[in-house]
């Protein structure tokens, strides 16, 4: 295992040593020491890496991850994870606004609360929170699944495309466009096998779906109030 | 004679209720919708021809126009950039999307452009192999809404375009309808066929500068470092956003004015948003030089920049270089008389054309009709928007030189004069004949 001291060294070092990697491969597990609640720390990998960071991390963990699993112990400020393509980012404490913004591919776990904007337009990325998510969690969300296992704040899924959300907690209010759907078999496997991948124990058939009602897919002037 | 046609040419139309004022009452009663259309603002603005060069007399001394060297090169993003971008022409392509324009124009713009030496740039809806493969330095356009944005294309550009809204239509977002919405451009941004894709207004993962800062500093990161960074903005208080830009961590700033072009937004946004181009210069170098970032952070100025007399006057006013877009698709084809017979079939007419968001472009352009497309050869629109760049190259050097400057950026707004007390006031340059600048203190 290799360990990088941000205590001693610059994130600029942190990122230089794991995109190295992506040219030729020679440590696969990586550990940070000190992170501090510094930002951008990860971003940008492109290889099957492990990296635990031990400790608080700032704004844009993860960012744009390509294929490595990150774990942060501890919480991530805004944006961990976003525009992710594939892999993993897993925050073990809580995550601040904008987890998992704009995400492609891959999986991200939050094992505490998500902030405001929780999978703002995730563009099919998995998002699995273990706690509650703020206010206008999902806001134009393309593609992809979130899973709050708690509670959801205002605006849920507001201005939805294609996302399937799933809540087992109480959903504050509905966005414009969303709406509460019937929980099928499929989702029940869908959001199963979701829950199994993240590693967390819950029933999925306590939860409930909520998707696109597609009114406002196609502007038209009957919509206005809803814009 | 009757007494109706006596009086026929007293006939009085209202300045405030004119024709065109009532036929757009009538079609908001008969739709219930706003109006969206393309192109820029179409109203008379203050704009560069109401500036004049004061060429070299007396008290100045020229350049032999056809023989004397007068710089063009640019370099873009000293500040931070280990690669900044040089281009031979201080003229570059604006961003203009693949989704609101054709793979073909994509293509042609690239190619365009690489033959003179300058850069093209992306748009909403991410980067395609056409126009990748053909522009020798593009840039990457970051947007609110992330269509089509990742990683790999992100370390592929030359340099990235962190954009916070355009001349058009500050503060608001885009709209792509969804007749344009095709399955490789859906495929693109990840949405159903056929859907309203609208763009937001707003980043997902920021809300003011100092956030900026951070999300810079992370593509700076994912990049390591290599490519410079430039900030857009809509000119509107452009004084202090460009003050906010260089303390982000801008190696560039774009500032589009008004007039900058748009393919779809609602015509009350287009009209009655932003401020003119020639007001917004002054502003941002101002914001510059009072940084000590004059020509250390370069700016970019579009809208409505059509010859090489507003590229010259431009460049005295202290932009650094500047990007077309509207002028860009007019010399590819975009709303030539040779169609004019299938735009008035569209209801409209060569020359008046600006129903971009309809994707029935009958010149191939703004559209994603496959067989449209096919009437815009890339080559040969590659070819005639690099002469029409070439010809606004040859045009802003021979002001330089007659200005006695031997590199475009050596032109000052000593050099210029306005013609009206508005332009004056606006480019900060005295009134011709006098030394009256309206505003200015201890003229």
């Amino acid at each position: 295992m290799k360990t990088i001291d941000l205590a001693t060294q610059t994130v600029r070092d942190l990122n230089q040593a794991l995109h190295d990697q992506a040219k030729e491969c020679t440590e696969t597990e990586w550990e940070v020491l000190n992170p501090k609640g510094q930002h951008n720390l990860a971003v940008g990998l492109d290889q099957k890496l492990k990296v635990d960071i031990k400790g608080h991390a700032g704004y844009y963990c993860g960012g744009m991850n390509k294929e490595a699993d990150i774990v942060v112990h501890g919480s991530a400020g805004q944006g961990v994870a976003e525009n992710m393509m594939s892999g993993s980012v897993r925050v073990k404490g809580n995550a601040s606004s904008s987890a998992g913004a704009t995400s492609i591919g891959g999986l991200l776990v939050i094992e505490g609360d998500a902030g405001s904007r929780c999978g703002i337009s995730m563009k099919g990325s998995d998002i699995v929170v273990t706690g509650n998510v703020g206010h206008m969690s999902c806001f134009m969300g393309q593609a992809g699944t979130l899973v709050v296992c708690g509670d959801a704040g205002d605006a849920l899924g507001d201005s939805l495309y294609e996302v399937h959300i799933y809540v087992k907690g109480e959903v504050k209010s509905l966005g414009a466009d969303c709406i509460a759907k019937e929980m099928r078999d499929e989702h029940i496997e869908e959001l199963s096998q979701l829950l199994k991948r993240a590693g967390v124990d819950e029933d999925p058939h306590a939860f409930k779906r909520y998707g696109s009602a597609r009114q406002l897919y196609n502007f038209k002037v009957d919509n206005a109030a809803a814009y | 004679m009757s007494q109706k046609t006596k009086y026929l040419t007293e006939l009085r139309e209202s300045a405030t209720f004119d024709r065109s004022t009532m036929a757009e009452i009538r079609r908001a009663a008969d739709t219930g919708i706003y109006d969206i259309r393309g192109w820029g603002a179409k109203r008379k603005l203050p704009h560069f021809d109401d500036l004049l060069f004061l060429g070299a007399s007396m008290s100045r001394y020229p350049l032999e126009g056809y023989r004397e060297k007068c710089n063009t090169q640019v370099t873009l993003g000293t500040r931070f950039a280990k690669k900044p971008i040089v281009i031979e022409t201080p003229i570059t392509i604006a961003g203009m999307s693949f989704g609101a324009l054709s793979a073909n124009a994509k293509e042609a713009l690239g190619r365009g452009a690489s033959a003179v030496g300058t850069s093209t740039t992306t748009g909403d809806g991410g980067m395609t192999p056409e126009e990748r493969g053909q522009s020798t330095k593009l840039v990457y356009q970051y947007l609110p809404s992330r269509y089509g944005m990742n990683p790999d294309d992100l370390r592929k550009a030359d340099a990235i375009e962190v954009v916070l809204g355009q001349g058009a239509k500050p503060g608001g977002g885009g709209m792509l309808l969804g007749q344009k919405i095709t399955e490789r451009v859906a495929k693109m941004r990840t949405l159903p066929m056929g859907v309203d894709q609208r763009s937001a207004c707003r980043h997902p993962d920021w809300t003011g500068p100092d956030d900026l800062a951070i999300k810079i500093l992370e593509l700076r990161e994912i990049t390591d470092w290599q490519v410079p960074i430039y900030i857009k903005v809509g000119a509107t208080r452009t004084y202090y956003d460009v003050k906010l830009a260089v303390k982000a961590g801008a190696d560039v700033i774009v500032v589009d004015g008004m007039q900058g072009g748009t393919a779809a937004t609602q015509e009350v946004f287009i009209e009655h948003v932003g401020i003119p181009t020639m007001a917004a210069i002054p502003q941002a170098v101002q914001a510059l030089q009072e940084m000590g970032m004059h020509r250390k952070v370069q700016l970019i100025v579009s809208g409505g920049i059509r010859n090489g007399a507003d590229v010259a006057k431009c460049m005295a006013l202290g932009a650094d270089a500047v990007a077309i877009g509207t002028a860009a698709l007019i010399a590819l084809g975009c709303n030539d008389p040779k169609y004019d017979e299938e735009f008035k079939a569209i209801g409209s007419a060569a020359g008046f054309y600006d129903d971009y968001h309809e994707g029935k472009d009958p010149a191939g352009i703004s559209t994603q009709d496959p067989e449209l497309s096919k009437r815009l050869d890339p080559v040969e629109g590659g070819r005639r928007l690099a002469n029409y760049l070439r010809v606004l190259t040859m045009e802003a050097q021979t002001l330089a030189r007659a200005c006695g400057k031997n590199d475009m950026r050596h032109l000052e707004p000593e050099d210029l004069v306005a013609l009206t007390v508005e332009s004056a006031a606006m480019a900060r340059v005295p009134l011709a004949g006098t030394n009256w600048i309206p505003g200015a203190t201890n003229y």
